[in-house]
């Protein structure tokens, strides 16, 4: 599998870590249990396409919202976190 | 019919003619007692005890492929109760013992074989934890000694003891730990539940669960609408999409763990054998190949396969420990669909909704935990309460923060 780096370009898998689905961008505001149960472990666990958050680790440092196929693994488009704006 | 060795004799004096089939094709009925969705290893044993211990034969299992075609056919096939917190001890603990019960209860035979398990220990830290969980083992009720290198060396002369990556420090052997026949453990629970009256339905896939005012209804599948005031969820790695089907989203993420099996060979390791810092562990078959795998892909997916870097990682692991396994050519690999929960701990617990429970995210270690997933889960269907030993397996647990984190890794679905 290879991912897209918006800034380093195509590049192995091994030099990214995976962290685990683009809901951990939506950290809740207030100190609401259910909330942050919802947030920290709660899952649509897709089988088809999902986002998920990785770390370009041995690469440009960037985290990354890479949309891709959980089935047949083949990524579509990568985007970096710092450029999502405001949530 | 009942099996024997006397039966294999006649039979084979007569052709072996007079075999019949190990369980009915029953077309699904309108309505049953309680549905099981999902004919893998933990579903037929939840149907199987449903009916011996709790007397309930108006039952049926619901699976979309044909029984036992997911990780109850795929998986390094070991048994152990080496677990360390409570909650997760004392359950492995009744697994366990109901491993060595399992064939004479069943009239089948799963070639359970205690061969040993070795866990391996590369530092004075690591020994110190392996001596404490031993001692939580003992404490149990189970079996473990600690061994020191030579006595590992004893029983595994052919590791490489002096790698200078991980040199082996010791190791805990848990002598009751060992492996059965996989596919066996499903058929044995499937014949077993067909004889007891269990409609065993495949080909079967549930497409929807009927609810109505916060209470299930029944299911409605391929083979049209079957209704059901209790319907159990086993399904593995599909967990998230049926439960879905009820409107609930779980604690789970599905992940890809491989696995690899090599050529026959001659009997060559007698152990189950854990190498932990290397992330690798192998056993022999009885038929020779020696079962390998290591760690999980770290990527959620549901694609049963794997991608190369992790098969490159656990050979390298098996080529440090036992250099001697390196000429051995790897006949085949696959990849298993993994429910992995935040604390890398199952759940067996009631849902939200009422009538509908859920037997899940057994992560990478579900194969042992069969018997007493079964049992517990027939317990919990029959009574509506949750069996003594699968009482912290509460489904609430993470938001609650009861959490069973045997490894002590953290709160991540892929850390475990």
């Amino acid at each position: 599998m290879r991912i897209t780096c918006p800034l380093c370009g195509p590049r192995d898998r091994r030099e990214f870590y995976y962290y685990g689905a683009e809901a951990y961008l939506h950290r809740p505001a207030g100190d609401d249990a259910v909330a942050w149960d919802a947030y920290l472990h709660l899952r649509n666990n897709p089988a088809g396409e999902t986002r998920d958050l990785w770390y370009h680790e041995a690469g440009c440092a960037q985290w990354l919202v890479v949309t891709r196929n959980t089935v047949s693994h083949s990524v579509s488009t990568v985007e970096l976190v710092a450029e999502r704006g405001a949530p | 019919m009942r099996y024997s060795g006397l039966k294999v004799i006649t039979q084979g004096l007569f052709g072996n003619a007079g075999w019949k089939p190990a369980w009915r094709d029953p077309a699904p009925k309108a309505q049953y007692d309680a549905i099981i969705i999902g004919g893998g290893g933990h579903g037929l044993a939840t149907a199987y005890y449903l009916a011996k211990n709790h007397g309930l034969s108006n039952i049926a299992v619901l699976e979309k492929g044909y029984l036992g075609s997911g990780n109850i056919g795929r998986n390094t096939t070991i048994v152990r109760a080496n677990y360390f917190l409570q909650g997760n001890s004392e359950f492995y603990s009744h697994s366990l013992k109901l491993w060595e019960g399992l064939e004479s209860d069943l009239n089948y035979n799963v070639m359970h074989s205690q061969r040993g398990l070795i866990n391996l220990f590369h530092s004075d830290g690591q020994r110190d934890a392996f001596a404490r969980r031993g001692n939580m083992m003992i404490s149990q009720g189970d079996d473990a000694e600690l061994l020191d290198r030579e006595g590992v060396r004893a029983h595994l002369p052919y590791l490489d003891f002096e790698q200078t990556r991980f040199p082996i420090y010791g190791g805990l052997l848990h002598r009751r730990g060992g492996t059965a026949r996989h596919d066996a453990v499903a058929w044995g629970y499937a014949r077993g539940a067909d004889r007891r009256g269990v409609d065993l339905i495949q080909n079967c896939e549930v497409t929807g669960i009927d609810i109505e005012n916060g209470r299930v209804t029944g299911v409605q599948t391929t083979r049209g609408a079957i209704k059901a005031k209790k319907v159990g969820i086993v399904v593995a790695g599909r967990s998230g999409q049926v439960a879905a089907m009820a409107g609930l989203r779980l604690p789970i993420e599905s992940h890809i763990l491989q696995a690899f099996v090599t050529e026959g060979l001659k009997p060559v390791i007698d152990h189950v054998i854990s190498f932990g810092m290397g992330h690798f562990y192998i056993s022999q078959s009885d038929k020779g190949g020696l079962v390998f795998g290591g760690d999980l892909d770290f990527y959620a997916s549901y694609a049963s396969r794997g991608n190369l870097p992790m098969v490159e990682h656990v050979m390298e692991a098996g080529m440090t420990l036992m250099p001697m396994i390196g000429r051995a050519k790897v006949l085949r690999s696959w990849g298993g669909i993994m429910d992995m929960t935040p604390d890398g701990s199952p759940i067996i617990d009631r849902t939200p909704v009422e009538g509908l429970y859920l037997d899940a995210g057994w992560n990478y270690g579900g194969f042992k935990a069969v018997p007493a997933s079964g049992w517990c889960m027939a317990h919990l269907m029959a009574t509506d309460q949750s069996h003594e030993v699968a009482r912290r397996f509460r489904l609430d647990r993470y938001l609650t923060g009861h959490l069973l984190d045997e490894e002590g890794t953290g709160s991540q679905h892929n850390l475990h």
